[in-house]
């Protein structure tokens, strides 16, 4: 056994430094010793330092291995030569050190004396605690078969386990002179294994005792595709068998030479690797008198049946159950640390909701849960697809994923995880769990995203940046967006940097109670916040601050939501402040990149008049206006107009504002209908007129722009809108709601078919204000339709089902009453001094280039 | 505060807090320079440089709390305190503002 020179030096440096601190009797610090420095026990070392506890605890941790703490879950990639072994140190022998922890690195323990309450270890040395953790993990099992071992009860040579550090590096030397290996074991380190041998260009056989592979994660149909895809790697897979005898002991050399299965095949080998599953590591606690059934028996506080020892990670057995994987014995850490160090004396473990997700032998799987129904009413979806060697599948029961299967394909599994762990809710059309719908091009799920892949476009943002700022320490998707400014521009990416935030932090993520809020500054969400703007009665942004704010604290970052959510509530009785307002709000244009603003006057419906538009060209030679254009919206723009020249320029249009600048109602594009068109089916453009006229100017969770076409060819693009109106003949109607033509692509959702313009201007009234009152600030309808569910928002708005469409038609016409047009307005006189004063007066503008 | 006081600084009087409304701000020329002015809701006062680093956005048509100044281009804060960026930007320049009788006066 070789270990690295630093790492030697410091291990053995390390009983010489503990000898320097103050003797036992004079430390008033409790004594912590924990027994085995793998994952679990290293993890709740550094759980309880996080949590202060190096003030409390004398720490000491004895290690089976010589080794610092390393990632055991790493050791396929070190085998496979894709990691070098330094890649998978997490705690090295100086990080002990640093943080004054007593390790004993390569000491066994051998028993605990419970009455006396001392550790005595192989060395021969007694230890004595006040408090101890046992976190011994689990071993090798090797079953039984004749010729295994050697006389003196090792294992015969040529013949490994694979679950350490040194087991590893042993079967990466054998590779250099083996040819042929038999891996016993078709679960996930069996095929692992196999997978690296055979990636060392060795001839490598899989036996495997179970009808079919990964059978404890998988069913059999999975289990059988997983087999294909394994055999087309060139690995030659037995199941449903066991091997009873190993041979090449009787020879001189003593090294393995093959295996007899029961059937009496033999398989030549010169390496064989046994992964036939793991056993906990039991002995010291049943030498100790502790109890042990599988594992050693644990309370929900982790404590066995001493008050003074607890165990965590594959040795313990909690309700019955042993966990093989790394999540559960980080959460037991995370408990323990709590109860020892007394930051929550009363936490509680309940268990894991396990979820894997690996990359076996090539193939991508995730799993978690169960992976079959078990009761009548469980609904259970499968897609399998054998020839691309994909095999999805769920089950779901009360309407909550209890588990899924998903092998060869794992895009969905960042969602599917957040489903399974939080019991988010799921989209009715149970098929878009397992698949995308959407016609758009094939998402590419986050994991196989090239690491420059850039995801916020707005702010250049890559995926590795985001990767980087979770590594860094945001333990939060509102973190990352702040620290890398991602899903901060236009935010379409926002769905996208939480699924990379959630992949990257691997379940590591603490639950955000931010993300709930309407705005950052106020911690409640949209509708208790809406409850307490009404019960208190504050009709000002900085009365809501006063009163629901943290300490009365204001923040920048929320002005601008409450605003437009004090609008909505109060109308006519909201009391204005400009400093709540956003600058385009404030003077009623679109700020652009040189600090000039954009001038769109309203143009109902896109129709115009030769008088309008030349009014229009005066006005843009008159202020010299370096670019017109004609907008997507079906209006004109002036571009490049100077903050103070605005009021006059309004007063030389006398048109009112189109709202271009706002989250508000926008504009509604239509066609010609059936005035012109001679395919027209009803008169379009008239609607459209209607429905702006009807709703100009109101104030959203974000801009909401509508369209009507007289037919279904389209022209005025209804159908990705956030309100699309469509004429399909008859004088009837179709209404479709959250489709989006912009950074998102999404064909808006047919809410319903009506009769008659009334009953459209009722019925996309009654939606846009269901919008307002429950979409979250900048949610815009595509993101807020699909979050809230078509057949919801159906039986609310077309049957009533809360009962609240009269209060939804009181509250828009409301709002409508409050319409009036800020330009009329504010260019008779400032609204506050210095309103249209240049920012910039020393700095000629415009910069942009005239046209 | 006296006038003679307000002699012995270096402050310039670069205009009235009137001209400043509540919780916004205001940009001011001092010689060749701008100095953005703002008034905040508690009643504090706090000067930064016009045009924003990232950008030369227009700062004085910026958000602010009583922690920070968002610039209305791209949404970057800058601290009051010291005109850092709290997502790691290139900082602004602060200077020392005060109210003598009605007038802003700006340590340039």
């Amino acid at each position: 056994m070789t270990m690295t020179p630093s790492r030697a030096v410091l291990g053995a440096r390390l009983a010489g430094t503990s000898t320097l601190h103050l003797d036992d009797d004079l430390d008033p610090r409790g004594r912590l010793v924990v027994v085995g420095n793998g994952m679990a026990g290293a993890r709740l070392v550094e759980e309880i330092l996080e949590r202060g506890g190096g003030e409390q605890f004398r720490i000491t941790i004895f290690g089976d291995e010589p080794h610092g703490n390393y990632n055991r879950i790493m050791l396929s990639p070190v085998l496979a030569g894709e990691s070098h072994e330094d890649d998978i140190v997490l705690n090295s022998h100086d990080w002990y050190s640093d943080n004054g922890i007593d390790l004993r690195a390569g000491v066994r323990v051998e028993r605990i004396d419970t009455a006396a309450k001392q550790v005595h270890a192989a060395d021969g040395s007694v230890t004595g605690y006040d408090h101890l953790v046992l976190a011994t993990g689990s071993y090798s099992w090797i079953p039984p078969m004749n010729g295994v071992r050697k006389d003196d009860g090792e294992l015969l040579d040529g013949v490994y386990g694979f679950r350490t550090i040194d087991e590893t590096r042993a079967l990466l030397e054998a590779t250099s002179r083996c040819t042929r290996a038999v891996v016993m074991g078709g679960g996930l380190l069996g095929l692992e294994a196999a997978r690296a041998l055979q990636g060392h260009g060795m001839q490598v056989e899989l036996v495997h005792a179970m009808p079919w592979l990964m059978n404890a994660q998988l069913d059999a149909e999975a289990g059988a595709i997983l087999k294909k895809s394994v055999e087309e790697l060139g690995i030659t897979v037995h199941l449903d068998i066991l091997a009873s005898e190993v041979l090449g002991g009787e020879t001189a050399e003593g090294h393995v030479t093959g295996v007899i299965l029961k059937d009496g095949r033999r398989l030549d080998c010169d390496l064989l690797v046994v992964a036939a599953g793991v056993r906990p590591h039991t002995d010291v606690a049943v030498r100790s008198g502790l109890e042990v059934e599988r594992a050693i028996i644990v309370d929900d506080q982790l404590r066995t049946d001493d008050p003074d020892v607890y165990a965590i990670g594959e040795c313990a057995q909690h309700r019955g159950s042993v966990y093989g994987l790394v999540a559960p014995a980080w959460e037991h850490a995370k408990v323990l640390a709590d109860v020892l160090t007394g930051t929550n004396p009363h936490a509680e473990y309940h268990g894991s909701r396990t979820a894997t997700k690996l990359k076996v032998a090539g193939v991508d799987v995730a799993t978690m849960g169960i992976n079959t129904p078990q009761r009548d009413e469980d609904e259970f979806l499968v897609i399998t697809e054998p020839k691309r060697g994909v095999h999805l599948s769920v089950v779901i029961r009360d309407d909550k994923l209890v588990g899924a299967t998903l092998l060869g394909d794992t895009r969905k599994v960042a969602f599917l995880t957040q489903a399974f762990d939080r019991g988010a809710p799921l989209p009715e059309e149970r098929i878009r769990l397992l698949v995308d719908l959407s016609d758009g091009a094939e998402e590419v799920g986050v994991a196989d995203m090239p690491h420059d892949s850039q995801v916020c476009n707005c702010n250049g943002v890559s995926k590795g940046d985001i990767c980087g700022a979770v590594s860094g320490g945001c333990g939060s998707v509102g973190e990352v967006m702040d620290r890398t400014r991602a899903g901060k521009g236009c935010g379409s990416c926002k769905s996208l940097v939480k699924q990379i935030v959630e992949w990257a932090a691997d379940g590591d993520l603490a639950e955000d109670p931010a993300a709930s809020y309407y705005v950052p500054g106020i911690p409640m969400p949209k509708p208790e916040l809406m409850r307490a703007i009404r019960e208190h009665d504050l009709r000002s942004v900085s009365a809501v601050f006063a009163v629901l704010a943290p300490d009365g604290k204001d923040d920048a970052k929320s002005k601008m939501g409450l605003t437009s959510l004090l609008k909505m509530i109060w109308g006519h009785d909201y009391l204005p402040e400009k400093d709540a307002e956003f600058i385009n709000d404030r003077v009623h244009g679109n700020i652009q990149r040189d600090g000039t603003f954009s001038v769109v006057p309203q143009m109902k419906g896109g129709v115009t008049t030769p008088a309008q538009l030349r009014r229009i060209a005066e006005v843009a030679e008159k202020y010299e206006v370096p670019m017109v254009k004609v907008t997507g919206g079906q209006r004109i723009d002036l571009l490049g107009v100077r903050k103070e020249d605005l009021p006059a320029m309004w007063n030389d249009l006398g048109m009112p504002s189109g709202y271009a600048y706002g989250k508000s109602f926008r504009t509604v594009k239509t066609c010609v209908g059936s005035d012109f068109c001679r395919f027209g089916l009803d008169d379009s453009t008239q609607l459209g007129i209607d429905l702006e006229t009807r709703f100009q100017g109101i104030e959203s969770p974000a801009k909401m722009k509508l369209a009507v076409v007289g037919c279904p060819r389209n022209c005025a693009e209804a159908y990705v809108k956030d309100v699309g109106v469509v004429a399909v003949g008859g004088g009837k109607w179709e209404v479709y709601i959250g489709g989006a033509a912009g950074a998102s692509v999404r064909k808006g959702d047919l809410l319903a078919t009506v009769e008659g313009r009334d009953a459209v201007m009722t019925l996309a009234g009654r939606f846009m204000q269901y919008y307002r009152e429950n979409a979250n600030w900048l949610e815009r309808t595509y993101d807020f339709v699909p979050r809230v569910g078509l057949e919801k928002i159906k039986a609310v708005l077309l049957e009533d089902s809360e009962g609240i469409c009269a209060d939804l038609d009181a509250g828009i016409q409301r709002s409508i009453d409050a319409y009036t047009d800020p330009w009329g307005q504010d260019a008779e006189e400032p609204a506050t001094p210095g309103q249209f004063r240049p920012a910039l007066p020393l700095i000629a503008l415009p910069k942009v280039p005239v046209r | 505060m006296s006038v003679t006081d307000v002699a012995t600084t270096t402050g310039v009087v670069v205009g009235r807090i009137d001209d400043v409304p509540m919780g916004e701000g205001r940009t001011f020329v001092v010689g060749s320079e701008q100095v953005a002015v703002f008034r905040l809701r508690n009643g504090s006062l706090h000067a930064t440089q016009a045009a924003c680093p990232h950008a030369g956005g227009p700062l004085a048509d910026g958000q602010s709390d009583v922690d920070v100044l968002v610039c209305p281009l791209h949404q970057y804060a800058y601290r009051w305190s010291d005109g850092t960026s709290t997502s790691g930007a290139a900082p602004i320049r602060v200077y020392p503002v005060r109210e003598v009788e009605g007038e802003l006066v700006v340590d340039v």
